[in-house]
C-alpha cells in the first residue's frame, strides 16, 4: 500500500500525468451527463458517427497545416515583404488544429441529426456511410501527407488516444469546452428531460424541440472533440454510453441516473488512468475496460435487486 | 363565456391526402366538447392541428380571447415511452410546468406547489417517487393528465383518455374530468364512448368519413338524425 502511494505521488509530480487526470475528470463529467439523454433518445449512434468524423477532420486539419507550412516556407524564401503573412500562416498551422476539427464536427452533428429526422429508414445507413468515409479519407490523408515519420503510431494515437501527448493548451481548451457543455446542460436540464421523455407533448406546450435537439447534437460534438485526444476516436462513444446504461440498471429516476452516471464515470476514468499507469497499458482502452467492468457490476446489482423484490 | 377557439372550414390531411374536411366549430370557455367519429376519421389529426403539431391543409384554426399563446394541456392518445425509461412520477408531472418557465432554467416554489396540487387532485401524490414504467396503465394515464393540468389550467385536450382502463377506472376518469370542467377548465375530448359523451359533454362534434356530420349542443345531438342512429347502434341496449 505504501509502495502504491509513493509510486502514485511520484507519477503525479509529472505535469503530463496531472493533465491526464484533470482532462479525464472533465471529460468523464461531460460525457456521462450527456450520455443519459443521448442513450434514451436513441441518439448514441450519432456519437459513434461523430467520433469518426472528428478523426477525418483531424487528419484533414493535419494535412492542411502541413501544406500551410509548405507555403510559409516557400514564401519565406522568396520575399521578405510577406514575412508577417508567413508568420501568420505558421501560427494558424500550429494552433492545435481545432479551428478545423471543431466546426467540421459540429456541422456533421447537425447534418446527422437532420438525416435522422427526415428519413427514418435511411438515417442509420447515412451515419454508417459518413463515418466510414471519414475514417477512410482520414487514413488516406494521413498516409499521403504524414506529419511525422512515425505514421502508424500517429494513427494509433488518434484512434485509441494517448495521454502522453496532452499539452497545457489541450487542458485549457478542454476546460473551456467542458464549462460550456456543463453550463448548457444545467441550464437546459428540465427541457432536456421533457424532450427526451415525450417530444410530442413538449412541442404541443410550446418548447422549441428542434432547436433543443440541435443543441444536444452540438454539445455532443464538443464532448467528442475534447474526449478524442484522451481516449481516441474509436473508443469515445464508450464514455457516452456506458455510464448511462450502467446507472439505468439500478436507478429509476432521471435525476438519480444523471448523478449516478457522473459519479460512476469520474470514478471509472480515474481508476482507469491509475491502472494504466501501474500496468503500463494504453489509457484509453484501460478506461473503457473499467467502464465495462462497472457495467457488469451494475447489471449484477440490478439482477440481485430484481430477485429480492420477488 | 368568451370564445376560445374557432375552427373555420378546415381541411386536414397528410402529404396532400385529405383525411377530413369542412370542419367548423367554436369552443367557448367552460365548454366540454366531445369529438366523436369512427377509427381513422381524423380525430387525433384534428387535435394535432389544434395544437399546431400538424398544421391544417387549408381553412383556419384560431385561438382567441383569454387563451394567450399556449396555455393548453394535452393528453396524447398514445405516449410511446421506451422500456426502462428512468423517470419518476414527480419529474414527469412537473415537466408540464415548463411552458410557464419561458427562459428560467429551474422550477420555482410556485411550480413545485402546482405539481403537488395536481398530483393530489388526481390521487397520485403517494406515487410521486415511483418510476413511471412500473405503474399500471390507469396510474400512468393519471400521471399524464396531471402533467397536462400543470401545462394549463384553462383548456385541456384529451385524446381518448380512457383507453385501456378498466370500467371502474374509466368511470373515475370521467368523473375527474367532469370535476375539472366544473372548476372552469375547458375540455376538448376525443371519445368513442357515446354514453359517457352524452352524459358529460356540453357540445358534440361528430366527424364522419371525409366530412363533418354534426356540431352543436349535446341535447340537439341526441335528437338529430346522426345522433339518433348512432345512439341506436352503439348504446341501444340500455334503453331508457
Ligand atoms: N403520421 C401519419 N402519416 C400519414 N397518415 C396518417 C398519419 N397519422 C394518421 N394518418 C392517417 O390519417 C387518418 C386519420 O387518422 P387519425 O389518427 O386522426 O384517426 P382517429 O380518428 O384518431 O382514429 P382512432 O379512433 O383510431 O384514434 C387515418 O386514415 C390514418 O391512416
Ligand atoms: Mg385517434
Amino acid at each position: 500500500m505504501n509502495e502504491f502511494i509513493t509510486k502514485l505521488s511520484d507519477y503525479l509530480s509529472h505535469s503530463f500525468i496531472q493533465y491526464a487526470f484533470i482532462v479525464s475528470v472533465l471529460i468523464a463529467v461531460c460525457s456521462s451527463v450527456l450520455g443519459v439523454p443521448l442513450v434514451l433518445k436513441r441518439f448514441s449512434f450519432i456519437g459513434d458517427g461523430l467520433s469518426h468524423v472528428a478523426f477525418g477532420a483531424l487528419s484533414i486539419a493535419t494535412t492542411f497545416s502541413f501544406m500551410l507550412r509548405g507555403i510559409a516556407y516557400s514564401a519565406n524564401g522568396r520575399e521578405i515583404k510577406s514575412e508577417t503573412a508567413a508568420k501568420l500562416i505558421e501560427l494558424i498551422a500550429d494552433s492545435n488544429n481545432m479551428i478545423i476539427i471543431l466546426p467540421v464536427t459540429v456541422i456533421a452533428a447537425v447534418l446527422l441529426l437532420r438525416t435522422n429526422q427526415n428519413a427514418k429508414i435511411k438515417g442509420d445507413a447515412a451515419v454508417a456511410m459518413i463515418s466510414v468515409s471519414a475514417l477512410a479519407i482520414g487514413y488516406l490523408l494521413m498516409n499521403k501527407f504524414p506529419s511525422s515519420s512515425a505514421l502508424s503510431s500517429d494513427v494509433c494515437n488518434t484512434l485509441f488516444g494517448s495521454i502522453l501527448t496532452l499539452q497545457e493548451n489541450d487542458v485549457m481548451l478542454c476546460l473551456i469546452l467542458s464549462v460550456v457543455v456543463m453550463a448548457v446542460f444545467v441550464f437546459f436540464y428540465n427541457r432536456i428531460f421533457a424532450v427526451t421523455f415525450d417530444e410530442t407533448f413538449s412541442k404541443a406546450t410550446g418548447i422549441k424541440t428542434d432547436h433543443l435537439n440541435m443543441l444536444i447534437a452540438i454539445i455532443t460534438a464538443l464532448v467528442i472533440v475534447i474526449a478524442m485526444k484522451l481516449i481516441g476516436s474509436l473508443l469515445v462513444s464508450a464514455l457516452i454510453i456506458f455510464p448511462a446504461l450502467s446507472s439505468m440498471r439500478v436507478y429509476r429516476s432521471f435525476r438519480s441516473v444523471v448523478i449516478c452516471s457522473m459519479i460512476l464515470s469520474v470514478f471509472c476514468s480515474v481508476a482507469g488512468i491509475i491502472a494504466s499507469i501501474f500496468w503500463s497499458t494504453p489509457a484509453g482502452s484501460t478506461i473503457v475496460a473499467v467502464y465495462l467492468a462497472a457495467f457488469l457490476v451494475f447489471t449484477f446489482i440490478s439482477f440481485i435487486m430484481g430477485r429480492k423484490k420477488k | 363565456m368568451g370564445t376560445q377557439l374557432v375552427c373555420k372550414n378546415a381541411a386536414l390531411g397528410y402529404e396532400g391526402r385529405i383525411v377530413a374536411q369542412k370542419i367548423d366549430f367554436t369552443v367557448s370557455s367552460g365548454d366540454y366538447l366531445c369529438i366523436m367519429g369512427e377509427n381513422g376519421s381524423g380525430k387525433s389529426t384534428l387535435i394535432k392541428a389544434i395544437l399546431g403539431l400538424k398544421p391544417q391543409m387549408s381553412g383556419e384554426i384560431k385561438w382567441c380571447g383569454d387563451i394567450a399563446g399556449r396555455e393548453i394541456g394535452y393528453l396524447p392518445q398514445q405516449t410511446l415511452v421506451q422500456r426502462d425509461f428512468p423517470a419518476s412520477v414527480r419529474e414527469i408531472v412537473i415537466s408540464g410546468c415548463l411552458s410557464k418557465c419561458s427562459w428560467r432554467p429551474f422550477y420555482t416554489r410556485k411550480e413545485k406547489d402546482l405539481a403537488e396540487k395536481n398530483m393530489k387532485r388526481l390521487g397520485i401524490e403517494g406515487l410521486s417517487k415511483r418510476c413511471y414504467r412500473d405503474l399500471s396503465g390507469g396510474q400512468q394515464q393519471r400521471v399524464l393528465l396531471a402533467r397536462a393540468l400543470c401545462a394549463a389550467e384553462k383548456m385541456l385536450l384529451l385524446d381518448e383518455p380512457v383507453t385501456g382502463l378498466d370500467p371502474k377506472a374509466q368511470a373515475e376518469m370521467y368523473e375527474l374530468i367532469a370535476g375539472l370542467n366544473a372548476e372552469g377548465v375547458t375540455i376538448i375530448m376525443v371519445s368513442h364512448d357515446i354514453t359517457a359523451a352524452v352524459k358529460y359533454s356540453s357540445h358534440i362534434l361528430h366527424i364522419g368519413r371525409k366530412k363533418q356530420l354534426f356540431f352543436g349542443k349535446t341535447e340537439d345531438y341526441v335528437n338529430s338524425p346522426v345522433g339518433r342512429s348512432f345512439l341506436a347502434t352503439e348504446g341501444g341496449d340500455d334503453d331508457e
